[in-house]
């Protein structure tokens, strides 16, 4: 006999106890498939025999099966299941996961059920054995009354024994299909538009002979609703049909296409369908099937026979390309994808109703893409919008093509729309043609940001978020952050290099080159680090295309955010002013037309420091730098007249003292005076817009593309050409290419260096050539800073070069600020490629909160 | 980091004897975070000066507190090291601990006299309030004389330092002065290097002994001295209260006064807004703490509340205040918070009777309104939402606002007119109805100062 089980479906044995179902089940499932009542017994109670935990084991079993239906896996129930009640419960898990059930019943001879339990080391007794075969042989007649989609019984060892089990797909499967796609939005009899779209796609249409050819390779898929309202509904059904049968085309089943095929299956002659003023005959009026109807009084009774046969056989939904594609005519949510049952097939066809009607007597829909979260793309239509509707990973076609809009097409891989005008309105709509809805994705979910996560980045595969730096994470984004439309970058943390061995120096440039160098990397950059504040610019041609690629509230031409995405700066009419001078600059050097875009992301460094740690500096550095000034200088003028006090006393035990504690107070005040020129190099006052410096190192994205494939000797030298050499608002970033194995290239870095900190500089950052570097398919530090001397004494304070302090703080540990670099690193370009694919906000913002999330984990601020 | 005091007096040199050191022999002792040096910097018959300095070692001050304090940074460019702070105190316990018991052994006459001296302390932290080194010091029978400092002689335009450098002169017992620096140096600071716990309230009683009870600025010395620990506060006050004063103990200190009390209006306000719109379910939009939670769960009206807050640190703490770490099984149904966002669409805040906004508009920015806006009263959709913020013309009755606004984190603060503009556009929006009320005493032209809307869904 052959068993046919549908690839995913709850697989039900039936059978008294020593019936051989375990045994059966292990000749043809895998061992994690089955879920024995026995074995769950000894799960809770350590005895699969202990009847007192039948209820616990049952209990336990289906929330086993339950969790695998919900994920997709074939289960198979392992019990005697010969009573009506315990079937119940199996059928309500099914249909509550939307799964097939499949019983195979074991009615084998009494005799030899009662003969293998006598064998048993634990017999339950012919008592226990006779009561089960007679439950079952009443069960028997009504199994497929009860609801399980195929039973299949064995009535003796023979005939179980000759068991093959084939699994088949599920209809619906076709992920090994992989396209390329024209996916077309509902049809409502609009042939002249379809046969004009299936053209522009590049099909030929044969309208004469109703023979269509495909470009080569590709397919159509049909979300449905081919017929009604438009004014050639048989001839559209005829052109789809012959798609279909030639194998060049899928189609899905829609509403009307489901009524009609009812209305054909049920009427001897079309010529009495529907009876005048009828309910039927009003509502195929409004539905516009009256119209089909009418046309298809002229068919012949064979061509209505294939066009039922046609519309009969139409699935509700497939999930192509491995199951990164979905098609239903009213969009299916990701538990319903590739599961067959009355529900989901009701959800295909006329979408998540709530039973209710709106004022022109249309039923209500609830907005189920709003909420979806699923990996695949859910192409649907049935909800007529004046344009294809892009939510979440789900766009609806249709168009309204019948009402006057257009007939719509999504090409698949390719995320290109083809539309044609509708060539005029064929029917009024019952509901006035909706305005754009506003877009539901514009907000985000906070379910999609509590709690631990689990990002993919392309750079570095999942990267798992903790759950309190999630919750760090949300109440900086809601509390502080600019609008997450802004959003689409964040810069990563930076380590330093290992600590120097060198006595007198906490980090010098050899290690970062070192750390390029023993990996592989023949060629780094060293680029002066600018001592300002961190800023992400984003900015537009101007404000309305800054606005309509970004749809952030507000009319402003761009945004300056800070790495943790606030707004740089407090005063909106400053960073308006600002955005403006590079607008003009990028017009001045053609920078839109060359990159053919109307925005673009830029990773910067603002000068002065002062401009924007205002307070940092009155309330800590300057604050520190005047208190420990202040009482050393009288401290020392105390020790001075200590000294003095101490003249023509005899005491040089007392003197030495003084002096060696003199010695020390004017080492702690020099440092103390060191400290406040290295943060003084850093501040200037701020009167007008042109006493800014604005650094540009990075040109991380414009339309269409994301700039990380660039070198860095690219990016300066496109940021030269667009802006530094444009306006002096905007400072050139000093560089320096190196050539690892040469020498004289790394004692120049070296040199430069030391040139650059001895004034006072903050160091230089290496970085990989290539923006960014893998070894051993790993992915390297994108960037290595070393400070300079003068600059630490604001990081380590006034006091850490003074006496063994250096050698204590030696002790240090980068290993978890270069993971937070590279995860920082992955998840802001992972940020920065999903905005430019156009992928929703929430995915987007999903790659800045994990950046910021990430900062949120405590690691020494010194670094 | 450096006191000296100073005695005039016919036989200078005895102040060397009243603190027990000599006064040609400088000595260092060992404090946990580095070392206290003393010294004389004036030895002459008339007038000697003793000094205390404070050699604090930064590296050690840093250790272990990675993350403490307001972050970035601030436990290595720490102004610890420099200032005077609880550090000196603890010091000048260690050095001069017997001259403070007022042991004077062969001079006891001189140690139970009242003598001419003078104390300078340098980098004092004055925390703006310019006359407090007055307030504190001058009850007490000194003349105080301060000197001030920029911030940055190079960047006049960052102003002054906060730190002066303080010098009183009077006639006290040594003893007197020395437990006055010790209770006083921190209360001008506004961090303790140690745990403050029971044992600081009987620090501070035997260390005030015989002045503090009766220094006008008790309440505020106590305040700070314990750092703003209200039990701890209300136990020093009832042990320093003289006795014969009064049966009844003093109130207990509620701070500060006046913000409480408006706060308080405004829950009842809202309590009673809710009881008159038959709420039984209430959810409480940025829940902070929790005192309007608090208050509405003692009303069996209220079967379902709900406290939503962005902060983590506010919920755990309003946690804390509701008592639900201990919560019975039926307290926890009643009560729940959970951490969320006003700008983030969210199913758990659907199918409230009630929402509250109470003074959380105001820390968005208008922007971002337009979210909450949908996000309220298009999806979770409350029967009636209650939102109280600052009435902006109310605020010249604030004279000492610092910035525009009552608060660093408000984005904005409304007039009644613009606050009613928002409140009826968004009612109308999304069905519902508004009406207005005043909550805390009106000004006749100016409003009260707080303006509530109670927004109520039309079906």
């Amino acid at each position: 006999m052959i068993i046919e089980i549908p690839e995913l479906a709850v697989v039900t044995l039936i059978g008294p106890s020593a019936s051989g179902k375990s045994t059966f089940a292990r000749k043809f499932f895998k061992t994690t498939e089955i879920l024995s009542s026995d074995y769950f017994r000894a799960l809770v109670a350590d005895d699969e025999r202990d009847q007192s935990a039948t209820e616990a084991a049952f209990n336990s079993l289906y929330y086993v099966a339950d969790q695998r239906l919900a994920r997709g896996f074939l289960t198979v129930i392992d019990a005697t299941n010969v009573k009506r009640t315990a079937r119940a419960r199996v059928l309500s898990l099914a249909k509550e996961r939307d799964c097939l059930t499949v019983a195979i019943v074991l009615n084998l001879p009494k005799q030899l059920c009662l003969e293998r339990d006598a064998a048993r080391p634990a017999p339950l007794g012919p008592k226990v054995i006779n009561r089960q075969v007679d439950d079952l042989r009443q069960s028997l007649k009504h199994l497929r009354q009860e609801g399980f989609t195929r039973v299949y019984v064995l009535s003796d060892q023979a005939e179980a024994d000759s068991v093959e089990i084939h699994r088949v797909p599920l209809w619906v499967n076709k992920r090994a299909e992989t396209g390329p796609f024209d996916i077309i939005g509902d049809v409502h009899g609009c042939y002249d538009e379809l046969v004009e779209l299936l053209e522009k796609l590049g099909y030929q249409v044969d309208q004469a002979n109703n023979r269509v050819t495909a470009p080569p390779g590709r397919r159509v898929i049909f979300l449905g609703d081919l017929s009604d309202r438009g004014p050639k509904s048989l001839a559209s059904l005829r052109l789809a049909m012959g798609l279909v049968k030639e194998g060049s085309a899928l189609c899905v089943c829609g509403n009307h296409d489901q009524k009609l095929q009812k209305v054909l299956r049920g009427s001897g002659s079309l010529a009495q369908w529907p009876l005048k003023d009828s309910p039927g005959a009003k509502a195929a009026e409004t539905s516009g099937l009256a119209k089909t109807l009418a046309e298809l009084r002229e068919a012949s009774p064979k061509l209505l026979k294939e066009i039922q046969t046609f519309l009969g056989d139409l699935r509700s939904h497939y999930v192509l390309d491995g199951g990164r594609l979905v098609v239903a005519h009213a969009g299916l949510p990701e538990k319903y994808q590739g599961r067959g049952s009355g529900r989901v097939r009701a959800f295909c066809l006329y979408g998540e109703t709530t039973g209710e009607r709106d004022e022109f007597g249309l039923p209500v829909r609830l907005p189920w893409a709003e909420d979806y979260r699923g990996q695949a793309l859910v192409v649907y239509g049935h909800t007529p919008t004046p344009e294809p509707l892009t939510l979440n990973n789900t766009i609806c076609l249709d168009t309204g093509c019948a009402f006057g809009g257009a007939l719509s097409a999504y090409r698949y891989p390719e995320g290109e729309i083809a539309q044609v005008k509708a060539k005029r309105v064929y029917q009024e709509p019952l509901r006035p043609w909706p305005e754009p809805p506003e877009p539901a994705d514009d907000i985000l979910s906070v379910e999609d940001f509590l709690g631990a996560k689990s990002l993919d980045t392309r750079l570095r595969g999942f990267i798992k978020i903790k759950a309190e730096n999630a919750a760090a994470a949300l109440e900086a984004m809601s509390r502080f952050a600019a609008d997450p439309h802004w959003l689409i970058y964040l810069p990563p943390t930076m380590s330093p290099g290992e600590t120097s061995p060198r006595p007198d120096y906490l980090e010098r440039p050899e290690e970062a080159l070192d750390y390029y160098q023993s990996r592989g990397i023949a060629t780094v950059i060293c680029e002066e680090k600018h001592m300002g504040s961190r800023a992400v610019i984003i900015v537009g041609r101007d404000a309305r295309t800054a606005q309509k690629r970004f749809q952030a509230p507000g009319k402003s031409q761009g945004i300056i955010y800070t790495r943790t995405g606030r707004h740089f700066f407090d005063d909106p009419a400053t960073e308006a002013a600002l955005l403006e001078r590079l607008a003009q600059a990028l017009s001045q050097s053609g920078f839109w037309e060359k990159f053919a875009t109307d925005w673009v992301c830029l990773d910067t460094e603002i000068l002065p420091w002062s401009a924007k740690a205002l307070k940092l500096l009155r309330d800590q550095y300057a604050s520190v730098g005047r208190a420990g000034r202040e009482g050393l200088t009288l401290t020392l003028a105390a020790l001075d007249k200590a000294t003095q006090a101490l003249n023509g006393a005899d005491n040089s035990e007392a003197r030495a003292t003084l002096a060696e504690l003199q010695a020390k107070q004017t080492a702690r005040l020099t440092a103390l005076e060191l400290y406040v020129a290295a943060y003084r190099r850093y501040c200037w006052d701020v009167v007008s817009l042109d006493d800014y410096r604005i650094a540009p190192f990075h040109l991380l994205a414009t339309e269409g593309r994301v700039w990380v494939d660039q070198k860095h000797s690219w990016h300066l030298e496109t940021l030269a050409a667009s802006l530094t050499n444009q306006d002096p608002l905007f400072l050139a970033t000093k560089h320096l290419i190196v050539e690892l194995d040469s020498e004289r290239s790394v004692t120049r870095a070296i040199d430069w260096w030391e040139e650059l900190t001895a004034a006072g500089g903050e160091g230089l950052v290496v970085k990989p050539l290539s923006f960014f570097a893998q070894k051993d398919g790993k992915l390297l530090q994108p960037a290595i800073k070393c400070r300079g001397r003068e600059y630490l004494r604001i990081i380590y304070g006034p006091e850490y070069a003074l006496g063994d302090n250096l050698a204590r703080l030696k002790n240090r540990n980068l290993n978890r600020k270069r993971g937070l670099a590279l995860n920082e690193f992955a998840l802001g370009v992972e940020a920065l490629e999903r905005f430019v694919r156009r992928e929703p906000l929430r995915r987007v913002h999903e790659a800045v909160w994990g950046v910021l999330a990430l900062g949120s984990e405590p690691t020494d601020p010194r670094l | 980091m450096l006191l000296t005091i100073t005695y005039n007096g016919p036989n200078a040199l005895d102040l060397g004897y009243l603190l027990f050191k000599n006064p040609y022999r400088p000595r260092s002792f060992e404090l946990t975070k580095g070392r206290a040096h003393v010294f004389f910097q004036e030895i002459s018959p008339e007038r000697s000066t003793v000094a205390l300095l404070l050699d604090l070692d930064p590296l050690d001050l840093a250790k272990g507190r990675e993350n403490s304090g307001q972050g970035w940074l601030f436990d290595y460019v720490n102004d610890r090291p420099y200032v005077c702070s609880s550090f000196l105190s603890v010091a000048l316990a260690k050095v001069f601990g017997t001259a403070m018991s007022g042991r004077g052994d062969e001079r006891q006459e001189l140690a139970d006299a009242k003598l001419d001296l003078s104390a300078t302390v340098t980098a004092l932290p004055r925390r703006g309030d310019k006359d407090l080194p007055k307030r504190l010091f001058e009850p007490l029978g000194y003349q105080t004389q301060t000197l001030t400092y920029p911030l940055d002689e190079n960047f006049p335009a960052w102003g002054e330092s906060q730190l002066v450098t303080l010098t009183i002169t009077g006639q006290a017992r040594l003893r007197d002065l020395l437990r006055q620096l010790y209770v006083l140096i921190p209360v001008f600071d506004h961090q303790k290097h140690y745990f403050i716990g029971e044992a600081e309230v009987a620090k501070l009683t035997r260390a005030g002994e015989g002045w503090l009870a009766g220094h006008p600025e008790r309440d505020l010395i106590a305040r700070r001295y314990l750092s703003h620990r209200p039990q701890l506060v209300n136990l020093a006050v009832a042990s320093l209260s003289p006795p014969e004063t009064s049966e009844e103990p003093e109130p207990p200190i509620e701070e500060p006064e006046k913000a409480l009390s408006l706060a308080a209006q405004r829950t009842q306000a809202v309590l009673a807004e809710l009881k008159t719109l038959g709420a039984r379910s209430a959810l409480d939009l940025g829940c902070g703490q929790g005192h309007l939670l608090a208050l509405l769960l003692k009303d069996r009206q209220f079967e379902r509340l709900v406290g939503m807050d962005a902060s983590p640190t506010a919920l755990s703490q309003a946690q804390e205040r509701l008592g639900l770490h201990r919560a019975s099984e039926s307290l926890a149904r009643r009560v729940q918070l959970f951490q969320g966002a006003l700008t983030y669409r969210d199913a758990r805040l659907a199918g409230f009777d009630a929402a509250v906004a109470l003074e959380v508009i105001e820390h968005l920015d208008p922007a971002r309104l337009p979210a909450f806006e949908r996000v309220c009263l298009q999806w979770a959709r409350p029967k009636a939402l209650v939102i109280t913020t600052p009435n902006r013309e109310y605020n010249v009755n604030y004279p000492r606002l610092i910035g525009d606004f009552r608060h660093s984190d408000h984005r904005f603060e409304w007039t009644r007119t613009e606050f009613q503009a928002w409140a009826q556009n968004a009612g109308a929006k999304f069905g519902y109805q508004v009406r207005f009320a005043d909550i805390g005493p009106p000004d006749p032209e100016l409003g009260a100062p707080t303006q509530m809307g109670v927004l109520t869904r039309d079906n």
